[in-house]
């Protein structure tokens, strides 16, 4: 295989047949192999890892919380149905309908964000450019599964094209590109980013008595209008104890409905444990923002002014899209905060805003995305005064010592 | 005192004056290339929107408003003078701009070089007489909830012109295609910020 690239390759170089197609070819072959062009000599950092692996990992760590997806797409409908209700029950069945439903997402996704990548690469004349790995498998992790497929479509070129190229490609996007499409379907087209009909895939089938659809933090978003001491508060708090529907271990091991990946924290969490051991996400954004979104929490269990507020703490974090945008999408590197002590600052406010928005704003009761974003878009700032606050900081030591000699 | 406080977050996030009405867009494009010009402005507009907004608030109230006029007269409780309000207004922020600009030559020359002519500009901002129209519109009952929106909707802007200059001296090594350099992807980084404040809008305070 190595031969025949390597065959080829004169074709593809400056003067070749097909110059035009150099990016599609340098894009595969390093996929496959290192690239044909190594450092070897100079003060360079020899090193196995390179963008490409990186991503590669990324998405690795993302496989455990894409399978759970698929299996928990299949258990919600058979569930909604009121067949296979007990976990271990039609395996087989739940996982190729989950796989139905979900791998034609993922491959549109993987598909036009690839298709645009390769004609901005054409254009401009550089290889293809390996973020979209990511974006790509991070797009449809994060909607519901219930997106028509057009959709998903319109929205990957949209957040590849205005997110990250108009920038400079990979590396230099402000707004993380997988959220960006998300918020983009979320004030497009907002019926079908929320609510309670698009959760769960029925196909339109009889559903069982007692079926809501609506996610945990939807349930929860009703109750904060509604009296506490009244029915509907009591029996929506009723599904979150031992027991119910969104009780701790069903909220931990991910039986509940939402996005497609993000449900499970016990398959998130083992992603997250590849990205720590290998140290591509930073770990200091990771724990200040699941930091900042208990300190929020707490501060809410103790106002307790509504059911929202009352909800454990530990048990909010468990909810939603929290561990998986505080894993994946808030510790990109490119549009998190870049100093060691801004990853502090940036982690918690991540964090502390995701549950601020999530119970203050009844609207979108998913807010850890809208927080993700907004943080990313305040990065550079809290960067600019951590720089800031370091050169003053060591003019100062200057002076002093100058002084003292 | 809750009130207040609501009036004040809401004027920085959930109504923040560029990213929910995009007023004041000139400046802030102008001005923000670098943090250090972004926050000299952006506290110029604080200040100038914490002083001109309760200032129009009393003239609204005791002077143009219909019957506003009555404490001076009882012949006075049917006249009508809001048709002079733009003047009003606007000659109340000139004068403050005035000033703003004579404080910031004498303390910060360096900074008044910088600003140029976006310093005076400020009278004509549009988030400036957005601010005191808003105050008109929006009908506040004391002028301690009048300065309260002044001073909020002043940060909200300072925050949003601080924003962004730090991320463009970000992407200033960035490979921004060429026609999109400068001003192109200044709005199209607007246009993003824009959606990630939207994640306010909606909370009631």
């Amino acid at each position: 295989m190595s031969d025949f690239l390597s065959k080829y390759r004169p074709l593809f170089h400056k003067g070749g047949k097909y110059e035009k197609y150099n990016p599609l070819f340098e894009s595969f072959d390093t996929l496959l192999f290192v690239p044909a062009a190594t450092t070897s000599k100079g003060s360079h950092i020899r090193d196995g890892i390179d963008l490409k692996r990186t991503m590669i990992t990324v998405v690795l760590a993302m496989i455990p919380a894409l399978i759970f997806g698929i299996w928990n797409t299949g258990h919600q409908h058979f569930l909604a149905l009121g067949e296979f209700i007990a976990v271990g029950d039609g395996m087989m069945e739940k996982m190729l309908f989950g796989a139905e439903l979900v791998l034609p997402v993922v491959i549109v996704s993987y598909g036009v964000g690839l298709g645009v990548e390769f004609i901005f690469g054409m254009k401009n004349g550089h290889s293809l450019q390996e973020g979209f790995l990511v974006s790509g498998m991070l797009i449809p992790l994060i909607l519901p599964i219930s997106t028509p497929l057009w959709m998903v479509a319109v929205a990957t070129i949209f957040a590849v094209v205005i997110g990250k190229e108009v920038f400079g490609g990979t590396g230099m996007n402000i707004v993380n590109v997988a959220l960006t499409a998300r918020a983009f379907l979320f004030f497009a087209y907002p019926t079908k980013m929320s609510g309670d009909k698009v959760w769960i895939a029925t196909d339109g089938a009889n559903t069982v008595d007692g079926f809501s659809g609506a996610t945990a933090l939807g349930d929860l978003a009703g109750t904060v209008s509604l009296d506490r001491a009244s029915d509907a508060a009591k029996q929506t708090m009723q599904m979150f104890e031992d027991g119910g529907v969104y009780s701790m271990y069903n909220s931990i091991m991910g039986f509940i409905p939402g996005s497609i990946g993000e449900t499970s924290v016990i398959a998130i969490g083992l992603g997250a444990l590849l990205l720590l051991i290998t140290g591509i996400a930073s770990w200091r954004v990771m724990v200040s923002s699941i930091v900042g979104g208990l300190v929020m929490a707490v501060l809410f269990n103790v106002w307790d002014a509504n059911s929202f507020m009352g909800l454990d703490p530990i048990h909010q974090l468990m909810l939603g899209g929290f561990m998986f945008g505080m894993v994946f999408m808030a510790t990109d590197p490119v549009t998190a905060a870049q100093t060691a002590k801004g990853q502090w600052i940036y982690g918690f406010l991540v964090g502390f805003i995701a549950i601020l928005v999530r119970v203050f704003n009844p609207a979108y009761p998913e807010g850890v995305m809208m927080a993700i974003l907004f943080m990313n878009v305040m990065a550079p700032l809290v960067d600019h005064y951590v720089i800031e606050g370091n050169i003053s900081k060591r003019l100062k030591r200057a002076k002093l010592a100058s002084s003292q000699s | 005192m809750q009130e207040l406080f609501s009036i004040f977050v809401k004027g920085i996030f959930m109504e923040n004056m560029i990213f929910a009405y995009f007023l004041g867009m000139c400046s802030y494009l102008a001005v923000s290339k670098t943090v250090k010009t972004g926050v000299g402005l952006g506290a110029a507009v604080i200040f100038v929107l914490g002083i001109t907004v309760p200032v129009n608030y009393l003239l609204e109230n005791y002077v143009l408003k219909e019957g506003a006029l009555a404490w001076l007269d009882e012949d006075f409780a049917t006249l009508d003078l809001s048709f002079l309000g733009f003047i009003m207004f606007i000659a109340v922020i000139a004068s403050m701009v005035q000033l703003v600009e004579m404080i910031v030559e004498k303390f910060a020359p360096a900074l008044y070089g910088a600003l140029g002519i976006f310093l005076p500009l400020i009278a004509v901002n549009c988030a400036i007489l957005g601010g005191s129209l808003f105050m008109q519109e929006r009908a506040y009952a004391t002028i301690g909830q009048a300065t309260a929106f002044g001073i909020g909707s002043g940060i909200g802007w300072f925050l949003a012109i601080v924003a962004i200059a730090a991320i463009r001296e970000k992407i200033t090594y960035s490979n921004v295609p060429a026609p999109l350099r400068g001003l192109g992807i200044t709005f199209i980084i607007t246009g993003l910020m824009g959606i990630a404040f939207m994640s306010f809008m909606g909370i009631e305070i």
